[in-house]
């Protein structure tokens, strides 16, 4: 199964630091607040994609499996 | 004359645009007794008349019913039931359809709502009217004292008023916790809503055509419209019309016949916007060849949404007032989320630079890169909306942003409709 990453945009304040350790997936847009890639994560990404979650000071980064439709 | 003329109308029969909200007896005097149907029943016949929501969002409306039911079977096992709510909150300042329904025509909304309770096993419906609005919450409470012998209880709520408070997730945590903005979703209204419930959650529009097919039937419903786009519709139209107001006509017809209908131009028109402000400005050229359905309304890019139209004169400048809007549009955002706050507000800023050509180099790139970056990225739809609205007005107004740069321009302003400032004139109420 593939996971892609969401941001919870009520919940983002903009600390930025998921672009900082993931910007083949992720960067900032002139506000400071996250752009992530819509698409499955590569496997090689996956750590540092958990790594970007859970250093996110508001919670707002989650990583989500794909439902399958 | 247009196919639907000896068919309509329909939700607006018997209506007395200027009179009395219409009585209980009255209503069933014009469409007849409330049927009573099996769920599943009323279910299917809505999914073969191929009704969608007129809220705005399109959706397939038997799929919300059935996808609420379904929730709700997993739910009653652990004894929570659904609920339904009447979304009448309207903030579209162009738009006055569903005040013209829940404050002349209650019974055919609290029929739809009630039919719909039943289907999906709602002991409760709640109407929300949004604003407060004086006229529709004493028609309803009159309706409701009418109607002691429905089988599921009514209960009105008056709204805030503000732009995305119609949104329906911000519908769901006002009546839940009284403050009415948007929420991070999933879980949706249909899974988790009203007090943590199942809800499904319909514009009063919406819930009159259910009230109608429910008594005429799917194929009744599809001997107007087309086939993608079967039945009739509410439409608002405004500005540069003689007789602006709330008109009943059948998806298909031509927007030519809609302007004749509204008593034709006051003035040569240069764009309609279609759909409200949430919707997308069509080049007059264009627009009056087009059909209002999907088919057609998608060759330049635009729906319908909730039916708001508005007819903008040459007189006016296209530009100005798209300012004035996409500014009414950032200052509305509910400031939860940052494109949406921020981004929304840049542009706002940029297109008044741009109309009061003040502008600096490269001003559009830039809008049109933040329109790109702006979208789906707010808890709601809320900035989609309006970064819609603005990439059709640097296309359609393209020769007068070439314009102002040359300095400032002499037109009238038009005085769009924003926030409590809605069209007066939309008390009259016709058909095709
Ligand atoms: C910012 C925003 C404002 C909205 N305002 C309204 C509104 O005033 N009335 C309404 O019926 N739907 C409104 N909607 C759409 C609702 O979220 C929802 O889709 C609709 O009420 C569902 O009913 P329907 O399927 O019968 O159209 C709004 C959506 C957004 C994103
Ligand atoms: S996108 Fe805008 S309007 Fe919608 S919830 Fe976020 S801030 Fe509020």
């Amino acid at each position: 199964m593939s996971a892609r990453l969401r941001v919870n945009p009520i919940a983002c304040k903009a600390h930025g630091l998921c672009a900082e350790l993931l910007p083949e997936l992720i960067r900032l847009d002139d506000w400071g607040f996250p752009i992530i890639e819509d698409e499955p994560i590569p496997p090689e990404l996956l750590d540092l994609a958990r790594r970007a979650v859970e250093v996110c000071p508001t919670l707002a980064l989650l990583l989500e499996d794909d439902r399958e439709d | 004359m247009s196919a639907g003329d000896r068919l309509l109308p329909r939700l607006l029969a018997g209506l007395d645009p200027g009179g009395e909200p219409m009585t209980l007896a009255e209503h069933v005097r014009t469409h007849g007794e409330l049927p009573m149907m099996a769920g599943q029943v009323l279910i299917e016949e809505v999914a073969h008349a191929g009704l969608r929501g007129r809220g705005g969002g399109d959706f397939p409306t038997a799929r919300k019913m059935a996808a609420v039911a379904a929730c709700g079977v997993k739910r009653r096992s652990r004894g929570g039931p659904s609920a339904v709510i009447v979304n009448g909150s309207e903030t579209e300042p162009a738009s006055g359809k569903d005040r013209l329904l829940l404050s002349k025509l209650p019974h055919l909304v609290l029929d739809g709502a009630v039919l719909a309770a039943g289907a999906i096993g709602a002991p409760e419906v709640i109407v929300m009217v949004g604003g407060n609005e004086r006229g529709a919450l004493r028609a309803l409470e009159g309706a409701v004292v009418d109607r002691a012998q429905d089988p599921v209880g009514v209960q009105l709520v008056g709204g805030p008023q503000g732009y995305v408070s119609g949104e329906e997730s911000a519908v769901v945590h006002y009546l839940n916790a009284g403050v009415a903005l948007p929420t991070f979703v999933p879980p949706r209204p249909y899974e988790r809503g009203y007090r943590g419930r199942p809800t499904l959650i319909q514009n009063p529009e919406t819930l009159a055509q259910v009230a109608l097919i429910a008594r005429f039937g799917a194929h009744w419903f599809r001997e107007l419209g087309t086939t993608a786009d079967p039945g009739s519709a509410l439409v608002t139209i405004s500005g540069a019309v003689r007789a602006p107001g709330v008109y009943e006509l059948a998806f298909g017809t031509p927007i030519s016949d809609l302007l004749a209908a509204a008593g034709g131009t006051s003035e040569p028109l240069q764009a309609l916007l279609v759909g409200g402000y949430f919707g997308t400005w069509v080049a007059a050229s264009r627009a009056v060849g087009l059909r209002l359905a999907r088919d057609d309304l998608r060759t330049v890019g635009c729906s319908l949404g909730s039916g708001a139209l508005i007819a903008l004169g040459q007189s006016a400048c296209g530009l100005h007032e798209s300012a004035r809007v996409i500014d009414y549009l950032a200052a509305e955002s509910a400031g939860q989320c940052g494109p949406c706050l921020h981004g929304l507000r840049a542009v706002a800023d940029s297109v008044a630079a741009l109309a009061e050509g003040v502008a600096s180099r490269g001003e559009e790139a830039r809008v049109l890169r933040w329109v790109g970056d702006i979208e789906g990225r707010g808890a709601c739809h809320h900035p989609n909306g309006a970064v819609r609205f603005v990439a059709s007005t640097l296309s359609v107004f393209a020769d007068d942003v070439e314009r102002h740069r040359d300095g400032g321009c002499a037109a009238r302003s038009a005085g769009l409709p924003l926030g409590r400032d809605r069209p007066a004139a939309v008390v009259s109420a016709g058909r095709l």
